[in-house]
């Protein structure tokens, strides 16, 4: 989330298009209530279900799964031809005004540079044309054909309310209506928040749709605004934090980057990290990128990193292709090429698309190691439960290891929610049994290992044998002294940069925050943009302290928000060109003459004076895209990909499936159907009384919802003979579903163009193991391919085809 | 805004005085010591409260969660109850029907309670102490990174990379338990890194 929860009170306007948050963050809807109650804000839901959160909508319209690309690029349409653009926020802080080169084009659904071999496009077109001064070059008064504002409108000139209908198979005046709900709040005194979720995120072109609203928000002056934003609900309690902790094939925590082997060594590395400013005066704070990597290689290896060894660049590993996921792990893995896997708390059998493939991959395996306070299907992968889990025990050779793990009301540390707030939580139970806490179980497995490579030697023990373990017990080290790593600690004595006399923080001490780190090898630092959160105040993640000021909704002092506290992304945005708010009614921050003051902690620099340096200072241009240059593989604009398995074609190239420059394996793509074979749309969602497959091991949970079901329409039902209550089966080209027919009102077929298209709806809670009755979940049908970008797998769109099946009938 | 009292106290005080106050109200003074006696105290005056945060959605809302016995004092401790923190911005002590259910999370009983080890082509687990199972995973390893890290691609340039083994990341762990984990997998240059943010 750009801004938080509790800032969501804020707003005019809320959107809820990719997610159902009413249903799967129910405690953080309560702020939308909060909204419509008090501020008269209104809801809008698009979805492809009448959800919970329809349900309070004040106006919903439904829309084809995979589609959503084409209803917001036709909105952005609707608001340049209406007028309905917040002028002076889309000059001063979008890259609107910069010229991009004569090359650049789009035709036929596809960008310029496209390679159908590769299945990759040459992007060196999608960029700015740069002057002799080394600068972008900018047209101000948006009237240059080649500047970003004069493409965006060509680009989005095909999307119309009629191909919305035609492609979404949403009514043309639902869409009008919606527009013209939006286009109020072009106003700089309005303002709309965007929440979405896996709805949006779990398509082979997911980061494009979020780009499609993030470039909708840009355009309404949304971004950096109190009760604006774009809001990704994340689904589990830290994912954002093991993110931001680089947890991830590619990354090192901080959003920096595991290097690959075009960067051999390291100054070719940060050669390709200089973020030089392409406007002047611009902040291009990246361009502090050696401080952060530098403090982090201290805080892996300590005294084994130096200027000498390039900070121990070389353990690193380098990467070969731009990563290696879950999806090519378990491509890797079905092929017989891995040996090892390790689950702690995460069950793919249930997680992972294609479900046969992966019990086919995890029967390969060598070892599996399981670390969860549940009993996993994954863990019991193996196990014969019958229809829903028919293996051939006695032939899977893989041996398991199931090793008990402590949860949350166990264990001290810091969760950090969709609003990036750190909050510290404290044990309160002992772990049942021989259950173990997990930093016990990682610190076991390292000594170990190291042991081994102590006695006997081996394959390039260094970055093991020096990684920094100087814990006051070896054995566990304490969430205190794992967060304090990640604060960052002067290593020497640091001193101002620009008054090299003044002792800023001493040898040892806690670093004040990021602003500290330096690239000489005195400071050591796991995660910068965590930096602040353990300082010498002592733990600032630990702070209860819930006043306030002004009611502005942003609770400064309650635990610690990432960056430096900051409770608004892009806070600066919210005043404008003379540092005056937009809403006077709802200021953020103001420029007083001197310095910015005001409820939050402003992102520029406090005393840079409003008209010189740009809100969006992490980029180089210092204001936001709308164009993104060459920095997504699949278009600088998004443009509108049907989902890899479709029941309508492309509009703009009826050959192109899917994403044209999404990754697919060959036993994948054999896998996907064509809308003749499997004619039925179908989306996965969750439901508001369970919690992925957890709570079925809950009594009461599983007493609530103890059975699975799909969802389907009653046109559907009475086409296909299904009763309400009966059972049906469901199946998919890659594997089938038994399940109770839910028969409702709360999904209708949609008319696209000629076809009428029916949807399905497969809830995903239930499985093998727990307190619930056994039985399947949306990954035994869905396709093996991820988005272009970040490899996401695509559970929200894909085709199945069903039929009633036997079985006792209830209602 | 924080309570200063603390609930255990106020809920102690306040049971006491009821007792004390109605008995003595109806002129049973002399019977007050058999009485309360035999009064059974407030279930929740005699645990200890943690405060935390739900581990489910990323709303991350309050909870308190009341313990039978004290942790911090070096007790076992064992989970009764949980709600909503009043206290907390974000859920003002409300809770959602997973998080209103979290206890039975706590002690469901599929909970696990004991390593065990599945052998190769096995029905069954059968139970294994830490002692083994972690040698056993570090001599695998061990023998697996040896056998197939990747010290240099063709060209010479030093990759250090090790695909054949592969780490799954959680999505509820705390961001502690990340970084160390972090520090483990990264230290011995496994490259099928992944969290739950993936899917």
């Amino acid at each position: 989330m750009t801004n938080s929860w509790t800032d969501i009170k804020n707003t005019d306007l809320v959107v809820v298009m990719g997610g159902n948050a009413a249903e799967a963050h129910p405690c953080g809807f309560k702020w939308v209530t909060e909204a419509k109650a008090t501020r008269g804000a209104r809801l809008i839901v698009v979805d492809p279900r009448f959800t919970r959160t329809a349900s309070v909508a004040d106006y919903y319209a439904p829309i084809r799964p995979g589609s959503d690309i084409v209803f917001l690029m036709a909105m952005i349409n609707w608001l340049i031809q209406n007028d309905k653009v917040q002028w002076d926020y889309v000059k001063n802080f979008t890259n609107a005004p910069l010229i991009v080169k004569d090359e650049y084009g789009w035709s036929d659904g596809l960008f310029t540079g496209y390679d159908p071999e590769k299945r990759d496009y040459d992007k060196s077109s999608w960029d700015y044309v740069i002057g002799e001064d080394g600068f972008a070059a900018v047209d101000m008064a948006l009237e240059h054909p080649r500047c970003v504002w004069s493409l965006l409108k060509e680009h989005v000139s095909r999307y119309t309310p009629e191909l919305v209908e035609e492609v979404c198979g949403t009514p043309r005046d639902r869409f009008l209506k919606i527009a013209e709900m939006i286009g109020e709040c072009s106003a700089p005194d309005k303002t709309m928040t965007s929440m979405y979720a896996l709805g949006w995120t779990q398509h082979s072109k997911g980061a494009q749709n979020i780009r499609g609203m993030a470039m909708l928000q840009l355009i309404l002056g949304n971004i950096g605004v109190r009760g604006g934003g774009m809001n990704a609900l994340r689904g589990h309690s830290n994912i954002q934090g093991l993110t931001d902790i680089g947890l991830m094939s590619n990354l090192i925590p901080g959003y920096l980057n595991i290097p690959t082997e075009k960067e051999p060594d390291w100054q070719t590395y940060m050669s390709s990290r200089s973020f030089k400013p392409l406007r002047p005066g611009q902040t291009s704070y990246w361009q502090n990128y050696p401080k952060f990597m530098v403090s982090f290689m201290k805080a892996m290896w300590g005294d084994a990193a130096t200027a000498e060894n390039d900070w121990a660049y070389h353990y690193l590993p380098k990467l070969d292709v731009p990563t290696y996921d879950i999806l090519r792990m378990f491509e890797l893995m079905n092929a017989g090429q891995v040996n090892l896997y390790f689950c702690q708390g995460f069950n793919p059998l249930l997680s992972f698309p294609n479900r046969a493939k992966v019990t086919e991959a995890l029967s390969k395996l060598k070892l599996l190691v399981v670390m969860d306070p549940l009993e996993t299907e994954t863990a019991h992968f193996w196990e014969n439960h019958g229809e829903h889990n028919d293996v051939d025990t006695a032939s899977i050779q893989t041996e398991v290891l199931e090793l008990p793990s402590s949860c949350f009301a166990e264990d001290d540390g810091a969760l950090v929610n969709s609003g990036r707030w750190l909050q510290w939580h404290w044990s309160a139970a002992t772990p049942p049994g021989q259950a173990r806490h997990d930093t016990w179980i990682m610190a076991q497995i390292f000594l170990r290992v190291k042991k081994l490579y102590q006695e006997e030697g081996g394959v390039f023990p260094d970055p093991i044998l020096n990684l920094t373990w100087n814990y006051a017990d070896p054995d566990e080290p304490s969430p205190e002294e794992l967060a304090k790593e990640m604060n960052g600690r002067a290593l020497e004595d640091v001193y101002d940069t620009a008054d090299p006399t003044k002792l800023l923080t001493a040898r040892g001490k806690q670093l004040l925050n990021f602003s500290q780190y330096r690239d000489d090898g005195s400071t050591m630092g796991a995660c910068w943009i965590y930096s602040g959160c353990w300082n010498e105040d002592g733990n600032n993640m630990a702070r209860r302290d819930n006043a306030d000021p002004d009611e502005t909704g942003a609770y400064p002092n309650w635990t610690f928000s990432w960056p430096l506290n900051r409770r608004i992304l892009y806070n600066r945005a919210s005043a404008d060109m003379q540092g005056r708010p937009w809403d006077p009614s709802r200021k953020l921050l103001e420029w007083d003459g001197e310095k910015w003051t005001g409820y939050d902690v402003p992102d520029i620099a406090p005393t840079a004076k409003p008209g010189d340096v740009g809100p969006f200072i992490m980029n180089q241009e210092g204001v936001s895209r709308l164009f993104t240059r060459g920095m997504m593989r699949d278009g600088p604009f998004p443009t509108h990909m049907e989902p890899f398995e479709s029941p309508i074609a492309n509009v703009f190239n009826p050959q192109m499936r899917g994403n044209p420059v999404a990754r697919v394996f060959a036993s994948d793509a054999e896998q996907f159907a064509t809308s003749e074979e499997f004619p039925i749309a179908a989306t996965s969602y969750r439901l508001t009384e369970h919690f992925h497959y957890w709570t079925k091991h809950n009594r009461i949970n599983a007493a609530l919802q103890p059975e699975f079901f799909v969802e389907i329409s009653e046109e559907l039902a009475a086409e296909k003979g299904i009763r309400r209550g009966g059972w049906v089966r469901v199946w998919s080209k890659r594997g089938e579903v038994k399940a109770k027919a839910l028969v409702t009102g709360r999904l209708k077929p949609m008319q696209c163009g000629d076809k009428l298209v029916h949807v399905i709806g497969i809830p995903l809670h239930w499985g093998f193991m727990g307190a619930a009755r056994k039985g399947f979940g949306p990954n035994s049908l869905t396709p093996f391919v991820g988005d272009a970008n970040v490899e996401t797998p695509e559970f929200k769109a894909f085709l199945v085809n069903i039929e009633p099946a036997t079985g006792e009938a209830v209602s | 805004m924080n309570i200063d009292l603390s609930r255990r106290g106020f809920l102690k005080l306040a049971g006491a005085g009821v007792a004390a106050t109605s008995l003595g109200a109806m002129g049973f003074g002399g019977a007050e010591a058999a009485e309360q006696a035999h009064v059974r105290a407030f279930k929740l005056a005699s645990t200890t409260e943690t405060r935390n945060t739900c581990p489910y959605c990323s709303v991350a809302c309050g909870i308190i969660i009341y313990s039978d016995g004290d942790l911090k004092a070096g007790e076992e401790a064992k989970v009764v109850h949980i709600e909503g923190d009043a206290d907390h911005p974000t859920n003002r002590g409300t809770l959602c029907p997973k998080g209103a259910a979290l206890k039975d999370f706590v002690n469901a009983e599929t909970r696990l309670t004991t390593p065990r080890i599945r052998r190769p082509g096995a029905a069954s687990f059968e139970e294994i102490s830490w002692e083994e199972a972690l040698d056993k995973i570090a001599r695998a390893l061990k023998d697996d990174r040896d056998a197939n890290m990747v010290l240099t691609n063709d060209d010479g340039v030093p990759v250090n990379r090790w695909t054949t083994t592969g780490y799954l990341a959680a999505s509820a762990t705390t961001n502690e338990t990340a970084w160390l984990t972090y520090k483990v997998v990264r230290s011995m240059g496994i490259v099928g890194f992944d969290n739950q943010a993936r899917v």
